[in-house]
């Protein structure tokens, strides 16, 4: 029992991570399937969204600022890929990739110019940040409310990819990109809803996520977003089912080496499997096979 | 041939003049000066640049593990120059720290003071760039394999494990852990001192021979049949391997040179800011150097030195007046510190979206073509007049 209590706060705060993770990996995987493009931008989407909870909170009550937050962060999302990814559609993926760093770049600088530079303060939400005790372990309500709304959030969206027709719309533009415009699929369309139900994501993501790490800083963004980002990748990226997988056992891995002692390799560890996952199999757990054409 | 060898006479004596005039300037202006700082940080960020150019532009390598070797070259330099006597106060919560010798000052003791500077500051540059290159050897094996994007990631990822690994306390006695490294051989100690006073300035002058020298032996390795090898690969694998070439160790060849290189530059990088700490080496500063890359253009060494010099000026220097408030007019209240980087990053965009090849192109800076084209710019100019004069009589 005594060693449970002591242990459970790691397994929870794990398991809630990798929520939080699953919930941006989603954003970088769909992108991904569909444009084959990194988007380095996500994590910066994913920390303007803490910031802008930051401000919103300051000045209105939650049950207003907490949909506005979601408003905002899907437009943003939707305009960095109006502005900075749809002009580069013929261009060689180099170019768009390029361009992704350069939205990050500027997404972080533009926070750096708001905050001036320092932390700010994430607000406390009411019933979220509450402390509640589970078999004798301390946490706050949002490590327990993670998993369940990552879990509804993901059943949602996979019946959307596969039961309405801007899903089946998706698939058939992450399976071909050239075929599918010449179906008559809109494109353009496919490609701002992804962008939309990755940004929201990613805003739901960052709500439960600054609640447990109450300082938003203009670079916070990067980590979780990498993090997400190889969670996808060992997933097999193009597969959301395969994101959410990968993201729980990262955030579980990762809290793991931190109980044991080994803080200082808790990301460097996220990397080493990237790169043991890409050499025994490339494709994922759950990804598809590619061959290379000549 | 005979009017490549001209032009190539040119570029020397046009990059010989370029070094007089900076140590002219040097010795004219005082030491303090912007234009000396920017001078200085420009040509360290031109031969990262280049030399990650020469991965991505040249050999269509996508990688973003710059700052990562840089920060291994950086640390290399700074642990094998820290005087002996110095250890304790700069080790001073790991005993003083395990390794007990300064290249630059055992050096000095044997040959004498300036030129155990000079081969000493040489011979740990090299070893610098050699350690990064090993260990982009050792990354290179399993990381090499994977396609474009997963080949970025990975690079990035161990750009991070790198820097993790050298703040571990465990490594503390050797890499001092996440404290600084300081009072190594840096760029001052080049200036030529009697009675107290600095009487010729050298640190500037210096600095850029080494990265020039440095950015001739890419441009030789660009021209070489390695260099084309490396192109070959870039325009089209496939095609390359049918050709003969072997992928798989042209891939590694200028993963290694790049990562060597840039090395050297972290190396000259800890000589110039003096002091050296793990925590600035971070992704953002490859980001910077790619982006420096993307300005000057891909595939063009003389693109990366000019788009360098532009970067570092703009950033550290002429857009400073966008931070101050001073400078704000009417009631508005824009202009305050972060704007400047704002504003930089906005036409960072604007350059990525709308001039994606950058100043350069594909093609150097040439200065015997330069005046060829000039040349004819202006005979043009004369042309023209005297055209529009016949267009009217024939009216």
């Amino acid at each position: 029992m005594q060693w449970i209590t002591n242990n459970l706060p790691y397994l929870l705060a794990g398991i809630s991570v990798g929520g939080q993770y699953a919930l941006i990996a989603i954003g970088y995987t769909m992108v991904y399937g569909i444009l084959r493009l990194i988007n380095f931008a996500h994590g910066d989407i994913f920390m303007a969204a803490g910031l802008i909870m930051v401000y919103a909170s300051a000045s209105m009550p939650f049950y207003l600022s907490i949909p506005l937050v979601l408003v905002l962060t899907v437009l943003l999302g939707f305009a960095v890929e109006r502005v900075a990814y749809k002009p580069l559609r013929q261009a060689p993926r180099m170019s768009v990739m390029i361009s992704a760093i350069g939205v990050s770049y500027l997404i972080q600088n533009v926070a750096l110019y708001v905050t001036g530079g320092l932390s700010q303060q994430y607000p406390n939400i009411p019933w979220l940040s509450d402390t509640v005790v589970v078999f004798g372990a301390m946490t706050k309500r949002v490590t327990l409310i993670t998993p369940v709304l990552t879990l509804i959030l993901i059943v949602l969206l996979v019946l959307l990819i596969n039961r309405t027709k801007i899903g089946m719309g998706m698939r058939a533009v992450s399976k071909d990109f050239e075929t599918s415009l010449l179906m008559g699929i809109k494109i353009d369309n496919v490609i701002s809803v992804t962008f939309i139900i990755g940004s929201f994501l990613a805003a739901v993501g960052s709500l439960l996520f600054f609640t447990n790490y109450t300082g938003v800083t203009p670079t916070v963004g990067a980590m979780p977003g990498l993090k997400a980002f190889v969670a996808a990748v060992f997933g097999g990226i193009g597969s959301v089912p395969g994101a959410v997988i990968g993201a729980f056992i990262i955030g579980i891995c990762e809290n793991i080496i931190k109980a044991l002692g080994w803080t200082t390799f808790s990301d460097a560890f996220t990397f080493a499997l990237l790169i043991l996952i890409l050499i025994f199999k490339p494709t994922g757990l759950f990804g598809e096979k590619t061959t290379d054409k000549v | 041939m005979i009017q490549q060898k001209k032009s190539s006479k040119a570029n020397l004596i046009f990059i010989l003049g370029l070094l007089v005039l900076i140590f002219v300037l040097e010795q004219v202006i005082p030491s303090s000066s912007m234009l000396l700082t920017v001078i200085k940080k420009s040509a360290i960020y031109a031969l990262a640049a280049v030399s990650m150019n020469l991965l991505n532009g040249f050999t269509g390598l996508f990688s973003l593990g710059q700052a990562g070797f840089m920060l291994i070259g950086a640390y290399v330099y700074g642990i094998l120059n820290i005087p002996v006597a110095d250890r304790a106060a700069v080790y001073q919560y790991f005993d003083g720290g395990v390794i007990q010798f300064s290249i630059v000052d055992g050096l000095q003791g044997v040959l004498g003071s300036a030129v155990g500077l000079i081969l000493g500051v040489l011979l740990s540059l090299i070893i610098a760039g050699l350690v990064a290159g090993v260990f982009a050897y050792l990354i290179g094996l399993p990381v090499l394999r994977f396609r474009g994007d997963y080949l970025a990631v990975a690079t990035l990822g161990f750009a991070e494990i790198i820097r993790a690994f050298f703040q571990w306390d465990v490594l503390g006695p050797v890499t001092n852990g996440s404290n600084l490294l300081r009072k190594f051989a840096n760029l001052d100690d080049f200036n030529i001192v009697s009675g107290g006073r600095v009487a010729v300035h050298l640190s500037t002058t210096v600095l850029v021979l080494i990265v020039v020298a440095c950015i001739l032996v890419i441009t030789l390795i660009i021209n070489s049949t390695y260099g084309r090898a490396f192109k070959a690969i870039r325009d089209d694998e496939v095609a390359a391997e049918a050709m003969g070439i072997n992928l798989a160790r042209h891939k590694m060849l200028s993963f290694v040179i790049s990562a060597f290189f840039a090395g050297v530059a972290g190396g000259l990088l800890a000589m110039y800011q003096t002091t050296v700490q793990a925590m600035p080496f971070k992704t953002a500063m490859t980001y910077e150097i790619l982006l420096i890359v993307v300005i000057g253009g891909i595939g063009s060494v003389t693109g990366s030195c000019i788009s360098a010099f532009i970067f570092v000026g703009a950033s550290e220097w002429w857009l400073r007046f966008l931070d101050m408030e001073k400078y704000n007019i009417g009631g508005l209240n824009i202009l305050r510190p972060g704007f400047r980087k704002v504003v930089f990053s906005v036409a960072i965009m604007i350059i990525v979206l709308f001039f994606r090849k950058g100043i350069m192109g594909e093609s150097e800076l040439n200065i015997a073509g330069l005046g060829r084209w000039l040349k004819r710019v202006f005979t043009k100019k004369k042309a023209a007049p005297a055209a529009a004069e016949e267009g009217k009589n024939h009216g």
